[in-house]
């Protein structure tokens, strides 16, 4: 007992120095950049990404940053401007996604604390079906419960993104185009590989209902 | 009125009055009004845009403010508010519908050494200006879609004067990244833009 007892609290405390060096790290970053440069930055994401970050529908459906976990959201803007990903569409991804290191940290700090409510968009009629797939899987299919990795709110954590409130269309195309998108680069040195196998075995209609219940979920 | 315009607004009317039997489809009654101004294939005249193959939704919300006298540069005023009062929302949806389904032809009037230059921001922006790329809502040819319009083959004097009217206060009824992006354009951004954007087809 007591030795579990010290090691709970070994643990308290490797944690605890873990978040320090976090939070002390996040304030450097913001150091790196000025306020003014980081404020004008935002706001050119939110006029592609909607104004609260809620995502927007134009030519392309651009997704909701608000609530993103920062560890993913830094990992998103290394991937486009490493062309891991959509480095093959329209526009130069790696262009508009061009930052520092320490702006990508101060605006993955900015949308993390947005909270919007949910743009929707989804069908009604499939958020139920899309509801018990995300809580249990599709067993027969081998795909695994989205709660497992995702959370039960599918807030995600760390480098496993938030999924709540996601637009419709986004989830859909994500999960269509799992490895057009997402599997650009040569090494699999990121989580993006977990997920190919899962959306290969999902079916249209599945996926639909997925992201109708997601795209209402705050 | 000189003899010249005389001649012009006549000539006008008898082609507008002979353009049902040329049109495809089934066009409804009040295309022309809009052709009066808008020119006889609805591609537009003089300063009044083209307005065939605009999105639908996009020609609609545009009545909806002439309407509500909600988009309010001068030329709306002295012209669309007028044209708008009697529109009934029926017909509103009767002519954007028709419209959207006419072909559009490029103006082509813009200035080809500035088309370079707008066509890179036009598909990238400026990141280091925080300006976005137009593409990524307007589409890689400028063709919109739903309530956002298309760009490509406007024409160069109607492209430069709406940028710059966001920027003088003007309401263009946008919808609200639109008047604060532009707003962060320069003179020669707008130029560069408005002349490629007449080219694409």
């Amino acid at each position: 007992m007591r030795l579990v007892m010290a090691m709970l609290t070994l643990q308290a405390a490797v944690v605890a120095i873990a978040f320090g060096v976090a939070g002390r790290a996040d304030s450097a970053a913001r150091n790196g950049v000025s306020r003014g440069s980081v404020e004008a930055k935002i706001e050119y994401c939110k006029d592609c990404h909607g104004l609260s970050g809620q995502g927007y529908h134009g030519y392309l459906t651009m997704p909701r940053l608000a609530g993103q976990n920062s560890e993913y959201l830094e990992n998103q803007l290394r991937a486009f401007i490493a062309r891991k990903r959509e480095k093959d569409l329209f526009i130069n991804m790696a262009r508009v996604h061009g930052t520092s290191p320490d702006m990508q940290a101060a605006l993955s700090a900015h949308f993390r604390e947005l909270n919007p409510p949910p743009a929707g968009g989804g069908p009604r009629q499939l958020v139920s079906t899309g509801k018990q797939i995300y809580e249990d899987g599709v067993p027969e299919a081998n795909v695994p419960a989205c709660t497992a990795c995702h959370g039960p709110e599918a807030r995600g954590q760390d480098a496993i993104p938030r999924l709540a409130g996601q637009l419709y269309a986004y989830t859909v195309k994500e999960l269509t185009r799992w490895d057009k998108e997402r599997g650009q680069s040569s090494a699999a040195d990121d989580t993006r590989a977990v997920m190919l196998p899962i959306a290969h075995n999902l079916s249209q209609s599945q996926i639909s209902a997925i992201a109708a219940y997601l795209s209402y979920l705050r | 009125m000189t003899r010249t315009m005389r001649i012009r607004v006549a000539l006008l009317a008898i082609v507008s009055f002979a353009v049902p039997s040329l049109a495809v489809g089934n066009e409804p009654a009040p295309v022309r009004n809009c052709s009066w101004c808008h020119g006889t294939s609805l591609n537009g005249y003089a300063t009044a845009p083209r307005l065939a193959g605009q999105p639908a939704q996009y020609i609609m919300n545009q009545l909806r403010s002439f309407h509500r006298h909600t988009r309010d540069n001068p030329f709306s005023r002295q012209f669309m508010w007028g044209a708008a009062e009697n529109l009934t929302p029926a017909t509103a949806y009767g002519l954007a519908t028709y419209l959207a389904t006419l072909p559009p032809r490029p103006a082509d009037d813009g200035n080809p050494d500035l088309a370079g230059a707008g066509r890179s921001l036009y598909e990238e922006g400026n990141p280091d200006g925080n300006i976005v790329a137009c593409a990524a809502c307007h589409g890689p040819n400028a063709e919109g879609e739903g309530q956002i319009p298309r760009l490509g083959g406007l024409s160069y004097a109607y492209l430069k004067r709406r940028l710059e009217q966001w920027g003088e206060g003007y309401h263009a009824s946008a919808l609200p990244p639109m008047p604060r992006i532009a707003i962060k354009l320069a003179p020669n951004e707008i130029e560069a833009l408005a002349s490629y954007l007449s080219f694409v087809r």
